[in-house]
């Protein structure tokens, strides 16, 4: 018992520290791959090929003042940034990412945290609390700016989780079970969802896109319409909170992807440790590239898309798949 | 937008927007009128940036206005040089040197180029493409770079002077103009490639800040705007000016009216000032780059050195100027943005009496409302972006 | 230690709640409300019951209560001191007090309270809670299911044609 407990307190903390140094270095991996795209160079000067960047701007903004301003509502406002970075951090919790196990005193255990019966459930769950923190930054901020652009923010989080929830109805449907692990392991012969579910694939990822905020959908960030969004009022560590959960909730949809349509940590070969990372690796790098491609949407023009194309979609999908699964049982 | 202020009669809220606005390209402020998030009516307000150009003139010899000309559209200064010497000029029917008119049109189009170049970086930013901005960056350095080479200046050159060009251009600019006429189409078809088909793109631009033919002729908008409206005029083929009909080329026309269409007329007249460019190299002559025209003639520096005569004579016309004889005339160019012209009335003087700019920018920012009403508060960026306004030749 | 962790989400439950009403900030309100949200559905994961915790979190907290957060910031209502006002605050009580007491005759005449359910422990382990409760919903239950569903359908439509009709 004790030994479990030791364990699993062992394992959040192995979990949260790589987490936390893998979105430090998505950073660095987000600037030096778009450099490159449009003909720069990305960070260069920190450390060999600038790899202590990320440090240098994590201890940067720990360093910088910490500015709360007079007319904000004290106590939402400092719990907002929390509300967004525990959900997106939490979500890891049930997310399988290795089949390995270890022996310990005569008891097999798995290296992921734990699995629940409801993982998947669990996650979309927690991906709709990290809204809370988006509107509550607004709010509290007492700025306009930083209203509208809550507003306008959680609106699009919350119209693209629909059509992200019904995208995964489908594989659910054919895992039978809505355990991550679960899903995992009905995928275990090879046969990745991907092929008989990509149009949901499509929906899920051009979902997730808008639902982290990202490139083309990131109208928060659209600094030639308005002038920041939701964060607008927010300086140091409470600022980096925001981006830490943004990049965190980048991992946490490239994980589901991963898991649901991609096989999770299924490979030909080696350790099935490093096929989930390359995976969520390839998914991450996908993002930065529409970052470098696209222009942005007009906020109509995104829930146009969001509400009248892809949730219809998805739906007509889920409706298929449910037909096509009856037939063949 | 910096200022809310609810109308308690009506359901129009005015919006305030700039001068200090990362998108208006400047210091441009608008006034604009929405119900909801539709644009109602839109007012911009200019003049944060005047200088008062004109009245300096009339203080100016004619060879001293020509550094002013460079700051007003100071993304294309070559252009403005060559519309102002070319006003000047015809009150004394000079006759330019064959190299010195290449050299002309060689800058007139690199400027135009540069022009595009930065329309469609800072456009495509506007709306959201990151990329394009620094690819067209990176070919604008290359025609920076040019310039200077040939004028030892990168930005405001003031370069062209009444009677010709202040000096030749070294062989290494001829190089580098080399170069970047074989490789700037192919780069035209990168940033084609990233927008012209791009989903996103077309529904940002296709339809958005409509401005029918009519209306443009009403507003007397000219340039890219007018020919993205279907009117098929450009100065250089229907009222050439220098060597203008020497070249092959053809006219951008596109009648979708919208900021797409402005946008496929710009990139067509990048790729067409790239065949002019492609001419001039293959048919520039050697010679002298200056008129032998005493009146105006400046001597050259090797003269000067040499001379008494010509040391006399430079000195005589860089300190007191040359007089122009009384009259008027009416000098334009078909610049980046649209018909650039300089009206100078001479009272036989060595300055001029007074001195009008017909600014393009200043002309098309008045159509603004005509594009923007109808439309979304966040397709406004674009429409600014799309008439391609510079304020130092709005405000002047 | 189960008790335990019981009595510390059914306190904070309790006392969120009571926090939620007598806020006169509405924003602090839905933040409380927020709370007694996780830790019902705290209490619900107790019962293994994870998919009702799972929704409720899902559909009360990250939908319906963004909603009632949206409409509060946009028309930002000035709070007159709702609870101050006496009759109003007597008014509730009695209402509350008259709701609590039907719920309880309820189930009790029900006879449910404190009745094993269908299915063991070793059932849920075996096929998990959302596979029972989809089985039981669309077998048992599937009447009053599908009535929900028609409900739920025409409560839609009827707020489209709210909203479309300008």
């Amino acid at each position: 018992m004790l030994v479990e407990l030791i364990f699993v307190v062992i394992k959040i903390l192995v979990v949260i520290t790589v987490l936390l140094l893998g979105v430090a270095y998505m950073t660095w991996l987000e600037r030096k791959v778009i450099g490159h795209m449009q003909v720069r160079l990305g960070p260069t000067h920190v450390g060999w090929k600038g790899l202590l960047q990320p440090i240098a701007d994590g201890l940067k903004l720990v360093a910088k003042e910490d500015i709360i301003p007079t007319m904000v509502d004290k106590p939402v406002y400092i719990i907002a940034p929390l509300l967004s970075l525990i959900p997106a951090l939490s979500a890891f919790a049930v997310i399988p990412f290795t089949n390995a196990t270890v022996n310990l005193f005569g008891t097999e255990y798995h290296l992921y945290i734990t699995d629940v019966n409801i993982g998947l459930l669990y996650v979309l769950a927690l991906s709709s609390v990290g809204t809370y923190g988006i509107i509550m930054s607004g709010w509290a901020s007492n700025s306009k700016y930083a209203l509208l652009g809550s507003l306008r923010s959680s609106a699009q989080v919350i119209s693209y989780e629909t059509a992200m929830g019904l995208s995964l109805i489908g594989p659910v449907l054919l895992a039978g079970t809505v355990s991550l692990k679960g899903i995992t392991e009905a995928q275990a012969n090879g046969f990745w969802f991907i092929v008989p579910q990509f149009v949901a694939f499509v929906v899920y990822l051009i979902s997730a896109i808008a639902e982290t905020n990202r490139a083309p959908f990131d109208l928060p960030e659209a600094e030639t319409e308005l002038v920041a969004g939701f964060h607008v009022e927010y300086s140091s560590m409470k600022f980096a909170m925001f981006f830490l959960a943004e990049y965190a909730n980048m991992y946490v949809v490239s994980s589901i992807a991963t898991i649901v349509f991609l096989g999770g940590w299924n490979g030909p070969f080696g350790p099935s440790f490093i096929w989930f990372i390359l995976k969520i690796v390839a998914l991450m790098f996908f993002y930065l590239w529409l970052r470098a491609t696209l222009p942005r949407l007009r906020f109509d023009q995104l829930m146009t898309l969001g509400w009248k194309i892809l949730i219809p979609i998805a739906l007509v999908n889920v409706v298929v798949t449910s037909i096509v699964l009856y037939a063949i049982n | 937008m910096s200022a809310m202020v609810k109308d308690n009669l009506s359901e129009i809220v005015t919006v305030n927007m700039g001068p200090q606005h990362p998108s208006t390209h400047g210091v441009l402020r608008l006034v604009v009128d929405l119900d909801g998030e539709t644009i109602v009516g839109v007012r911009p307000d200019v003049g944060f940036l005047h200088r008062g150009v004109e009245k300096l003139a009339e203080h100016r010899t004619y060879h001293q206005f020509i550094p002013l000309t460079d700051r007003l559209d100071y993304l294309s200064p070559l252009s403005n040089n060559l519309a102002y010497c070319l006003a000047v000029e015809k009150f004394f029917d000079v006759k330019i040197p064959e190299r010195a008119e290449y050299l002309r049109v060689i800058f007139a189009e690199l400027a135009r180029a540069a022009s595009h170049l930065v329309w469609i970086a800072t456009h495509a930013l506007d709306i959201g493409a990151m990329t394009v901005f620094l690819y067209a960056f990176r070919e604008r350095e290359l025609i920076l770079d040019m310039f200077e080479i040939a004028t030892g200046q990168r930005m405001t050159s003031s370069w062209i002077r009444v009677g010709g060009i202040r000096e030749d251009v070294p062989p290494l600019f001829f190089e580098k103009l080399k170069e970047f006429v074989s490789i700037f189409d192919d780069r035209i078809n990168t940033y084609e490639n990233l927008l012209t088909k791009n989903r996103i793109w077309l529904s940002r631009t296709v339809g958005i800040g409509k401005l029918s033919r009519e209306d443009a002729l009403d507003y007397g908008v000219s340039g890219p705007i007018m020919r993205g409206s279907g009117i098929d005029f450009d100065l250089r083929r229907d009222e050439p000016y220098g060597i203008y009909n020497r070249f092959k080329f053809e006219v951008a026309v596109s009648d979708g009216c919208d900021i797409y269409s402005r946008y496929l007329v710009r990139v067509k007249e990048m790729r067409e000032s790239n065949k002019i460019l492609q001419q001039a190299l293959d048919q520039i002559p050697e010679g002298p780059v200056m008129t032998d025209d005493p009146r105006i003639e400046i001597p050259s520096h090797e003269d000067v050195y040499e001379k008494m005569e010509a040391l006399i004579r430079r000195f005589y016309i860089i300190t007191k100027g040359f007089a122009a004889p009384k009259g008027e005339a009416y000098g334009c160019v078909e610049a980046p943005k649209g018909e650039l012209g300089f009206y100078i009335v001479s009272d036989g003087d060595t300055k001029p009496y007074r001195l009008k700019i017909r600014a393009p920018s200043y002309v098309n920012l008045g159509a603004l409302e005509a594009m923007a009403k109808g439309h979304m508060l966040a397709d406004l960026v674009g429409i600014i972006g799309s008439v391609d306004i510079v304020l130092g030749e709005i405000d002047r | 230690m189960e008790q335990l962790g019981f009595y510390i989400l059914a306190f904070l439950a309790i006392i969120s709640s009571i926090f939620m009403i007598t806020r006169e900030n509405p924003v602090h309100s839905a933040l409380w409300m927020l709370l007694t949200f996780f830790s019902v559905a705290g209490i619900f994961v107790q019962l293994n019951a994870e998919f009702i915790a799972a929704i409720q979190v899902l559909v009360y907290a990250g939908a319906i209560l963004v909603l009632y957060l949206f409409v509060v910031m946009l028309l930002n209502p000035k709070s007159k001191g709702f609870i101050r006002i006496p009759f109003r605050y007597v008014l509730g009580i009695v209402a509350s007090f008259v709701i609590f007491v039907q719920v309880l005759l309820t189930l009790q005449s029900a006879n449910v309270i404190g009745k094993a359910g269908v299915y063991t422990q070793e059932a849920y382990k075996q096929y998990g809670n959302v596979k029972l409760f989809g089985y039981e919903l669309f077998s048992n239950y599937l009447v009053p299911f599908e009535v929900v569903s028609i409900m739920l359908l025409v409560a839609m439509i009827g707020a489209i044609v709210l909203a479309k009709k300008d």
